[in-house]
């Protein structure tokens, strides 16, 4: 009887076998863990920013420093450190004063003045107000001493004046709803991200509005109506090969066509908007033309066969049936430029702008630029927040991607 | 030894000639749910060249690979029964596929050479099973081989040419040559001819007729002439059951089964 | 189309005169394209002429220093081009074992079930912003990298070419999967079942027919990734710092074409000093570099599918 048991070659070629496989199988492993240790590293570092721990002082509306006629000049930041002066009477020290005035934000003056803005009766009442405490005050609370903080080895003080507050049951640690609520500010704990909300919104819209139709008509021109010619060929290496061109270089294009040429604002949601725009064409182009593709030509002739013109059966039959998947390539599109960052750099949306835009032309960041911006600040907190700000940025790709494919899953037909 | 399904007066005298080489009791193939081979039985000699003939979609193709285990690259085939080969059972859990496929070789329906020189098509068997003592044997090996597959004279002086550029037919005996310079003892060939023309069909029916000194060889075919010509034993399928089984001369001169009859006339399939 | 026998309503009518319209439309959207080329290469090269004006095309393509801000400027391309390319060794180094062997796990040993995971998981790294990368690289793999050096007693630059180059490196891991996933698919089965027929392993199929018969695809895919690799901003303006240093050490820190275009362009510009105008020229570079291996790939992948069509 013939013996088809593994001979010793065959054991070690088989053995090599199970060696190739196990690598192939870690490569992917690898990317599965480099993915994990990503994403951790951002959620943990996310975590101290997510709270913040917030003081409620109560304090006299002191007359003398607002004039009820006049209070956007009145000195709300003396009327708070009268507050906090009132909060510890055992320290008289000027030096230590003026320490204790740093362990709260100065966004607790802001939101007095916005109180007594809303309500000029206030004056001269005893009122609680509440704010965030500094950022570094913060960060110590929350057990994390980081290189930079301000408050050093010689801390004692600070920290005794903190467990003193926290005993009187002064400080909650609350959702830092600032970080949704405000605009960019130079102070950690008052740093928000609704301006680049809102920049990247504007972006997006514009590139959206011009991408979109741009891109229909370019698919719809080379997929239904254009002859095989010259023309033709010179517009499919075109695109084929806009679409590996590095972004960085349409930023360059945009400084200088839509910037120095045409004049439009500088750090504009506009022009960051048209540059995405052109950025994402190609991609909204190729996936359209697969689209308007897959309907089958039956459809078409089918069309032509009731009489209707070429561009009846396209525009009211082989269109609808492609739009599907001409939106699922455009979400994917527009999710690519949302998280594109080199461009708008070119053009200058990376300027520390505290304002939230209300206006395309105003100037503006976005989204990704502010990932950018805070990761090169040297606070400590901000590097909590730029973590906060990127997982921010993931869940709004998570969101578009999860769209597209709901979108594909749902609409799209197999002929 | 039982033959379900087969109507068979005597043993074919093929049979009773030769050593059994292959023999395969009740085998049942299934893709998922769907069964493509049903309670097969047969018995394939040493030595000799068996046919595999019948109406497209009847099983040739999926019997032939369940042979040597080619099935089992496909996921969802699964193979029931027993197929021996020289008494051993190959679908048995300590046979080694990549042994069993060393002594079983196999030619596809197109010609398939490796992307690689002429040269190293062939010595890709000697060289992963290790039959080659050293370069010198290797260039033996592979000069033998294709001198066995009559290609030698034509391709002699361009060894380290690609063997995709050869011509069909040329391809067709390089796969021969391939799959013999491993020593196989039984070879499946699955339409060889079928992607060739008339002339190059007629140079591998005299190879094949050289081989089956040495082999044990089984071929796919669609040409009822060429069952006839090169086979000494010819099966004909069916819907996934073998009809009929018989020395060569008996199946095409005197068939037993009125299905049978009407294939090789031509009537159906 | 003018036969007027038919009783023709006003709608029928209307459209001899809208569909033309329609038609110069889409026409005029596809332009686009081109025009967005020409965009960039008559305005980028427009700055770029301005500063080969003022710089002499050989000092900037040979010189081997890069001083814009001194008081003599000089504008020597080489230390940005060698920085640039040993980022991109380093991140081909890791990105091509890794994404040639998840292709392989993915088109020959993954089940179904295995690729419905794997699959999602490259395209969810492929979906990462590269801002989000290079902050990853320059505030964890680049502090991780120097400590581990200290471990063993090497100085590593805070701001390093291996930080950044390694992050790179698995920028690219998705694109090079990806592509060589479509060319190892696209390998005829009937080569697979040839190599199995001989009795060959799966892994001795892989290794000496799939990746052969793959080969040009897998080089074209390599070719992009480079182009890709070179064409990457943030990670390099995060991680791999502005110093122009010429070496080819991979813990020093160096610069790279795109960080020097950021920088050049950061701050006031004014398009009449040759700094501006540098980030131009280097656009032009970069632009020109990047279209070549473009060019060269998708020829290499057209001739590969004409050789299996
Ligand atoms: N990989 C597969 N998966 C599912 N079903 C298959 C597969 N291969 C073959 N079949 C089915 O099994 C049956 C037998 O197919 P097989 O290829 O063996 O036929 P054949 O006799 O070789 O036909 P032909 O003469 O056309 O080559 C057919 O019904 C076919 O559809
Ligand atoms: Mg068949």
């Amino acid at each position: 009887m013939p013996n088809f048991t593994s001979s010793p070659r065959t054991l070690k070629r088989n053995r090599s076998e199970r060696i190739f496989r196990a690598i192939c199988q870690s490569a992917i492993a690898l990317t599965a863990l480099f993915l994990v240790f990503l994403i951790s590293n951002l959620a943990i570092n996310a975590i101290p920013s997510l709270t913040q721990y917030v003081v409620r002082l109560s304090l006299v509306v002191d007359p003398a420093k607002v004039d009820a006629t006049q209070i956007a000049a009145g000195d709300f930041q003396a009327i708070v450190r009268t507050a906090i002066a009132a909060e510890f009477p055992d320290v008289t020290a000027k030096p230590e004063k003026k320490k204790l005035v740093k362990l709260f934000s100065t966004s607790i003056a802001e939101n007095l003045q916005r109180q007594v803005t809303a309500d000029p009766s206030l004056i001269g009442k005893t009122i609680t107000v509440e704010g965030p405490l500094a950022a570094d005050a913060d960060s110590f609370l929350k057990g994390q001493q980081m290189s930079v903080s301000a408050l050093g080895e010689n801390s004692d003080f600070e920290a005794r004046a903190l467990a003193k507050l926290k005993e009187a049951g002064k400080l909650t640690r609350e959702f830092s709803w600032s970080l949704l609520t405000n605009g960019d500010s130079r102070s950690p704990e008052k740093a928000g991200l609704r301006g680049a909300f809102m920049g990247s919104l504007f972006t997006i819209a514009i590139t959206l509005l011009v991408a979109l139709p741009l891109g229909v008509a370019a698919a719809l021109y080379l997929e239904e109506f254009a002859r095989q010619s010259r023309l033709r060929d010179l517009i499919e290496v075109n695109i084929n090969n806009l679409a590996a061109v590095p972004s960085i270089i349409f930023g360059l294009l945009g400084l200088a066509v839509f910037v120095n040429k045409f004049g439009l604002p500088r750090s504009s949601p506009l022009v960051g908007g048209l540059v995405l725009a052109l950025l994402v064409l190609p991609t909204i182009i190729i996936a359209s033309r697969a689209a308007l593709r897959s309907v089958p030509p039956s459809i078409r002739e089918a069309a032509l066969g009731v009489g209707a013109s070429h561009q009846q059966s396209v525009f009211h039959h082989v269109l609808p049936l492609a739009v599907p998947g001409i939106l699922t390539g455009t979400i994917l599109g527009v999710a690519r430029a949302l998280g594109e960052t080199a461009p708008l750099l070119m053009i200058g949306m990376v300027a520390f702008i505290a304002d939230v835009p209300t206006r395309i032309t105003d100037a503006a960041t976005a989204l990704p630029v502010q990932v950018y911006l805070w990761s090169a600040l040297p606070e400590a907190a901000f590097r909590s927040r730029t973590s906060v700000a990127i997982l921010a940025l993931l869940i709004v790709l998570f969101v578009f991607n999860a769209l597209a494919i709901w979108l594909r899953n749902r609409f799209e037909r197999r002929w | 030894m039982s033959f379900k399904t087969v109507f068979t007066p005597a043993i074919p005298a093929i049979i009773a000639a030769n050593a059994p080489k292959i023999v395969a009791q009740d085998v049942n193939v299934y893709y998922g749910e769907k069964s493509a081979i049903k309670e097969l039985s047969i018995t394939i000699p040493d030595k000799a060249v068996s046919a595999f003939i019948g109406p497209s979609g009847c099983g040739k193709s999926t019997f032939l690979r369940s042979i040597n285990r080619m099935n089992d690259t496909i996921p969802s085939c699964r193979v029931t029964g027993k197929i021996a080969f020289d008494g051993m059972d190959i679908y048995d859990r300590a046979v080694d596929v990549v042994e069993l496929r060393a002594r079983i070789g196999m030619v596809f329906q197109k010609p398939n050479p490796f992307p690689k020189s002429i040269f190293e098509n062939v010595a890709y068997g000697v060289r992963i099973h290790g039959l080659a003592k050293d370069k010198v044997d290797l260039e033996r090996i592979v000069t033998e081989s294709l001198q066995r597959a009559s290609l030698w004279d034509e391709v002699k002086d361009r060894l380290a040419h690609a063997g995709t550029g050869l011509s069909g037919g040329q391809q067709q005996r390089l796969c021969i040559a391939r799959a013999i310079a491993v020593n196989p003892e039984v070879i499946l060939m699955d339409e060889p001819c079928s992607a060739l023309d008339p002339i190059a069909t007629a140079r591998i029916e005299e190879l094949i007729s050289d081989l089956k000194q040495n082999f044990c060889i089984v071929i796919v075919t669609h040409s009822m002439q060429q069952a006839a010509r090169v086979s000494d034993l010819t099966a004909f399928f069916h819907l996934g059951t073998l009809v009929e089984v018989g020395d060569t001369d008996a199946v095409f001169t005197n068939p037993q089964e009125k299905r049978t009859q009407d294939y090789i006339t031509g009537r159906f399939g | 189309m003018t036969t007027t026998s038919l009783n023709l309503t006003k709608k029928y009518r209307l459209r001899h005169y809208t569909e033309p319209v329609v038609f110069s439309l889409m026409l005029g959207a596809s332009f686009f394209a081109v025009l967005t080329t020409l965009g960039i290469v008559l305005s980028v090269a427009s700055e770029s002429y301005r500063f080969f004006s003022a710089v002499p095309l050989q000092s900037f393509l040979f010189g081997t220093e890069w001083a814009p801000s001194s008081p003599i400027p000089s504008f020597g391309f080489v230390p940005l081009i060698v920085g640039t390319l040993l980022i991109t060794i380093i991140a081909l180094a890791v990105a091509a074992p890794i994404g040639i062997l998840s292709a392989v796990y993915m088109a020959e040993y993954a089940t179904p079930r295995a690729r419905a995971f794997a699959k999602p998981l490259l395209e969810l790294l492929a979906g990462i912003p590269t801002v989000v990368l290079g902050f990853f690289a320059a505030l964890t793999v680049a502090p991780f990298i120097r400590a581990m050096g200290a471990q063993v007693g090497l100085t590593i630059a805070s701001e390093s070419a291996l930080a950044a180059g390694l992050v790179m490196g698995m920028m690219i891991v998705p694109l090079i999967s990806s592509l060589s996933d479509d060319v190892i698919n696209a390998v005829p089965q009937a080569m697979r079942d040839g190599s199995y027929a001989m009795g060959a392993t799966q892994s001795e199929t892989i290794r000496k027919v799939v990746l052969p018969a793959a080969f040009p695809g897998i080089v074209s895919a390599f070719i992009l990734a480079i182009s890709r690799a070179i064409g990457e901003t943030m990670i390099v303006v995060m991680a791999a710092g502005l110093a122009p240093n010429l070496s080819i050490n991979p813990l020093a820190a160096v610069t790279t074409v795109t960080v020097q275009i950021n920088a050049m362009l950061v701050g006031d510009q004014e398009f009449d000093s040759a700094k501006t105008l540098s980030a131009f020229a280097l656009g032009l570079t970069l632009f020109v570099l990047t279209l070549i291996l473009n060019v060269i790939a998708l020829r290499v992948v057209r001739q590969y599918k004409e050789h299996y069509a």
